[in-house]
């Protein structure tokens, strides 16, 4: 077969500029054979080398004397939980390919990440996603108190940022039937492969803007738990030792997948590559797990590591330069699903479900046994080198020969340009002069509770089996879902020790899990956005009685190539990070997505966060609603933030859906105080005092209360309904002189930081309130649980909802449009 | 008294029924791969949920030619109780051992919550320790759960008290809102005509906790604990006598 010259248009259409084809040429010191070419450009492709973004990923804490395996080690960080037990998890997007085939491209987004578990030695546990579509509804259904603020075009923008786009009134009926597909689509695919591999889907978010029209977001996060002695690495150690395929034949699905996410999404793009889409199979992946983890129990296997982004190009140079060996392998002896395929197609296959393996040699007949038990495909490929290089074979003739040390981590590093992009100057710029304060709250609660945004996600999570392997004790429907972890959670010690009933100490431990990502601040304000995203999941934490043991996060963000764009990134992270400190939440690991955006523009900036804590007992696990009737209600933390003249509106959903907006100075995130909020939080629940705890977060505080009042579910169609009678008239505003009075929408959906709403017996009230301020934190009784309906007194005003008619509204409103 | 739970290639809840069996209710469980032509001596069958050999054909179609479902078959013929909970429901329509067949749910969409349910009668080693009264909450997590059969099965079913538990509303009524799939007059559970085979669409064994928010699955395992414990003290007067 003779391979195509490599000509500078070939190396173009690799993604690989000019500089980056001559460093290739320096590390081989010669001209790059075609299949060469095909390994450095996915290896060397944002997705595997984090070239744009890795020097703004240094910012990010990620020590910690829990941390056993730390950020960019392996497949994924690995965090002592106590007892000789560990978890390992990570977040990781499948944006591209859900954009091109949503249901295929979600579905092997879950696979992927739970491999990527599954090589660390760890049983998966559970799983979690984040998704964003464009908007499903046409928007203009809010009650608006004005017509569409209008803003002025900012000259010599190559688009407008998403926020300067009228949000109501654009969409044509055609898009939002799209972007309806999409979510469907992309919700099948992630509750087709995880139910059947029988993961529980526990928690997650969604949200849908316009910006993400064309261009959805799927990330996925995978956690396993493990013994400390069975952390697996992806290391080719010991020279002579095997190399195993194992999984299904490689076939042409799914080719350089990994470049293709590191570019901008085009119809022209997209259409091209299709193919690039690969297809999962569930099945065949809860045999390559159960089987991996029976074989790691053996002692037989040296080094793991899937075969997920970049095949097998990246499966075996990393583990080679890991080990700081070499690998030989023959591609002849992996198995081919079409025949006549080239080295290079083999190479960077994605096709799903494959595992490569480095077993000790000599013990190659136990590694076979339990894969035939197991009716997998597997073949011997290849052997481990002294040489330090990744040497590929096809029936003898050597079709690549690269230092994989080189390869694996000397790819290119930049440092981007970055520039505050000048429209940022109006919408900072926005004041509510403009917007009369509202004059009927409770419509504008139910037009919020209505809001796909913020509505309840029962129609996407119902889908999920979020309950399989009986670990699930708070099932989505709370801040944090909260799982159990017993023996059998485990992966086996031996075949032998599984089939005799523990006579060990009988295990419990609690974790709980959040994602979380308010991309409407990070957009309005990178900086204080991202120090926002992972307060909020170290709040979500706390209000299930958790405190944080790590975070990993995904970012996706447009093309880092405009200086916009970047400075978004690194301002974000920045954010981030120092939140991830001050909150002590180390990052273990995560994900970069860049090049996200469809011709219309780029989405916004997007990190979402995940973050998991430890809960030490039983009795610590708090869910949001309220309990009991005649249960006081605490709002702990300042009701508005002084010096906000936005009042907490600032990015708001209350402007989104009311107004048509997204504007404004997002509210202030005080790390300290957030901190202090957390610790409180926590030693109330230890105490035994708090019955239900709830997170202000999109809606303001009228929304989390009434979430509290209608979202605990005890069966298909029955709600548990307990009603709440709020006064909020002693809330007086701690402005500066010469501000503007306090407003009602801003106390009722402002969007202030830092509070937390908790209820607790009528008798411990007090001892709540000053336990609170004693921890500093401010504590205010602001009402009583009972009735069936939400009142809400202020000075001058109120609303009074029926119970019945808002849990539909939260309840019903995505199917609805759904169905 | 010995359990033994089946073990395919795709099942994903034999460890969860094997931790209720034995971590919950203090009985011995065990599990029995698909491979295996025996189920050494073991005094009840349960055939998990999951997605066994990936559920591919049809759900179900392929475990039914399986080794130990031969000595399922033969188990059963013997009067042996076997249990089959969601995925092991289906497969124990497609091997003949229950009537009807279950099909994709009616909203075509995968759906996963607690429903109530009743039972029908209390003429089963299955159910027998639920009050007919009783509002039982156990959760369901299925595809293809909508159990459908000829009018003449249907009516064969009722004759013989086969139905042994339906889905309901809070108020106990079987009415269309509380069916979470479209099954025929609600059905959620049947057994065979001999009464020791049945199979249930929701989960008993993800209901035996209350950290997990319900205990009304044990009322199933119970229910199979007493049958086996009647029989055993029945075989014992008889020898004695």
């Amino acid at each position: 077969m003779t391979e195509p010259a490599i000509t500078p248009e070939l190396v173009r259409r690799h993604n690989l500029t000019p500089e980056e084809h001559e460093k290739a040429r320096r590390v081989l010191g010669r001209e790059l054979r075609y299949t060469e070419l095909g390994i450095f450009s996915v290896m060397w492709s944002e997705h595997c080398s984090y070239k744009n973004s890795r020097s703004l990923l240094k910012m990010l804490p990620t020590g910690s004397p829990k941390i056993l395996v730390g950020a960019g080690e392996e497949n994924a960080g690995i965090i002592d939980i106590g007892d000789g037990l560990a978890i390992a998890f990570k977040i990781e997007s499948h944006n591209h390919p859900s954009a091109v085939e949503p249901f295929q491209g979600a579905a092997t987004g879950v696979g992927g990440i739970i491999r990527d578990i599954i090589t660390m030695g760890a049983r998966p546990i559970c799983s979690l996603n984040s998704l964003r579509f464009g908007p499903i509804t046409d928007e203009a259904t809010g009650i608006a108190g004005i017509s569409p603020f209008s803003l002025p075009e900012t000259e010599g923008e190559e688009r407008n940022p998403s926020c300067l786009i009228p949000q109501s009134g654009t969409l044509k009926p055609q898009s939002f039937i799209n972007s309806r597909r999409l979510f469907r689509d992309v919700v099948a695919g992630i509750a087709h492969y995880g139910n059947c591999f029988g993961i529980p889907n526990v928690a997650g978010e969604v949200q849908f803007d316009k910006s993400y029209e064309g261009n959805p977001l799927v990330n996925v996060l995978c956690l396993g738990v493990l013994r400390h002695e069975q952390i697996a690495h992806g290391l080719a150690s010991g020279i002579g030792n095997p190399v195993f395929y194992v999984g299904p034949a490689t076939g042409r699905d799914g080719l350089a997948g990994a470049a293709f996410a590191s570019q901008d999404l085009t119809e022209e793009s997209a259409a091209h590559q299709r193919g690039a889409v690969q297809v999962g199979d569930p099945f065949m992946e809860k045999l390559l797990c159960e089987a991996c983890l029976e074989l790691l129990a053996t002692g037989a296997v040296a080094g793991i590591q899937d075969m997920g982004a970049a095949g097998l190009t990246c499966a075996t140079c990393e583990t080679a330069a890991r080990a700081e060996t070499g690998i030989e392998i023959e591609l002849a002896k992996v198995p081919q699903r079409e025949p006549d395929m080239s080295a290079y197609e083999i190479m960077l296959s994605e096709s799903q479900e494959r595992m490569l393996l480095i077993v000790k040699r000599g013990r190659e007949d136990e590694v076979k046994r339990i894969f035939e038990k197991w009716d997998l495909p597997w073949a011997e490929i290849g052997r481990v080198t002294d040489t330090g290089r990744m040497v590929v074979r096809n029936r003898g003739e050597v079709v690549a020969d690269i230092p994989a040390k080189k390869l694996a981590d000397e790819s290119p590093v930049y440092e981007r340009e970055a520039r505050e992009p000048a429209w940022l100057k109006t919408t900072r710029a926005f004041t509510l002069a403009g917007i009369k304060d509202t004059q009927d709250p409770a419509s504008a609660l139910k037009s919020l509770l209505s809001w796909p945004a913020i509505a309840s996600k029962n129609w996407v999570y119902r889908q999920y089996d979020y309950m399989v392997r009986n670990g699930t004790v708070v099932c989505p429907g709370s801040d944090a879902a909260v799982l159990r972890i017993k023996d059998d959670s485990l992966p086996s010690v031996s075949a032998a020790a599984d089939a005799q009933p523990a006579t060990r100490k009988k295990l419990e431990k609690f974790i709980a899990l959040t994602v979380d990502g308010n991309s409407t601040y990070v957009c309005l304000d990178p900086y204080e956005g991202g120090k926002i995203v992972v307060a909020e999941a170290a709040r979500n934490l706390a209000c299930a009685g958790a405190r944080p043991l790590g975070t990993t996060d995904n970012l996706n963000f447009g093309n880092p190539h405009n200086p916009e764009i970047f400075w978004q990134l690194r301002e974000s992270v920045r954010g981030m990070a120092e939140a991830c400190r001050v909150l002590n939440a180390p990052v273990t690991g995560g994900n970069v997505s860049l090049y996200n955006q469809s011709p219309n523009g780029p989405i916004d900036p997007t990190p979402t966060v995940a973050m998991v804590g430890l809960i030490d007992q039983a009795a610590h696990i708090t869910t949001q609603w309220f309990k009991d009737e005649g249960d006081v209600i605490i709002l702990l933390g300042k009701a508005i933030a002084p010096n906000d003249p936005l009042q907490g509106l600032g990015g708001s959903a209350y402007l989104r859906r009311i107004h048509s907006l997204k504007t404004g100075t997002p509210p202030r995130c005080d790390l300290e105080k957030e901190a202090e909020l957390h610790l409180a939080l926590r030693a109330l629940i230890y105490s035994g005092v708090v019955k239900s705890a709830h997170d202000c977060s999109e809606g303001g505080l009228a929304v989390a209360l009434a979430e509290c009042c209608i979202s605990q579910q005890t069966a298909r169609n029955t709600p548990r309904l307990i009603g709440a009678q709020v006064d909020l008239a002693g809330v007086v505003l701690p402005l500066s002189e010469g501000s503007p009075a306090l407003r009602l929408d801003g106390l009722l959906f402002g969007e202030t930081q830092g509070r937390i709403l908790i209820s607790s017996a009528a008798a411990d009230a007090v001892k709540v309130i000053s336990r609170a301020k004693i921890l500093d934190v401010s504590a205010t009784q602001i009402g009583i649980v009972g009735g069936d309906s939400l009142e809400i007194k202020s000075a001058g005003s109120g609303l009074s909802c029926s119970l019945v008619e808002l849990h539909d509204l939260w309840w019903n409103s995505i199917a609805r449009v759904m169905n | 008294m010995n359990f033994a739970v089946l073990q395919f290639p795709g099942s994903n809840c034999d460890q969860d029924v094997v931790h209720v069996l034995r971590n919950v209710l203090g009985r011995s469980a065990r599990l029995v791969w698909h491979k295996d032509s025996s189920l050494g001596g073991a005094d009840a069958v349960v055939i998990p949920g999951g997605f066994s050999y990936g559920d591919y054909l049809r759900t179900g179609a392929i475990a039914r030619f399986s080794a130990v479902m031969g000595a399922v078959q033969t188990f059963a013929s013997h009067g042996g109780l076997v249990l089959g909970i969601c995925n092991g429901f289906q497969i124990l329509c497609e091997a003949g051992l229950l009537p009807g067949t279950l099909i994709r749910n009616r909203s075509i969409q995968f759906r996963c919550e607690n429903v109530f349910l009743k039972a029908v009668t209390a003429d089963s080693p299955f159910v027998n320790r639920i009050p007919s009264e009783k509002l039982v909450r156990l959760p369901i997590a299925h595809n293809e759960g909508c159990y459908f059969t000829d009018e003449k099965t249907l009516a064969n079913l009722k004759a013989k008290k086969q139905i042994l538990l339906r889905y309901v509303d809070a108020a106990g009524e079987a009415t269309e809102a509380a069916n979470p799939n479209g099954s025929l007059e609600n059905i959620a559970g049947v057994c065979n005509e001999m009464r020791n085979v049945a199979g249930l669409m929701p989960h008993p064994e993800r209901a035996s906790e209350l950290l997990l928010g319900g205990v009304d699955g044990r009322l199933v395992f119970e229910s199979m604990i007493h049958a086996l414990q009647t029989k055993q003290a029945a075989s014992v007067s008889q020898v004695t006598n």
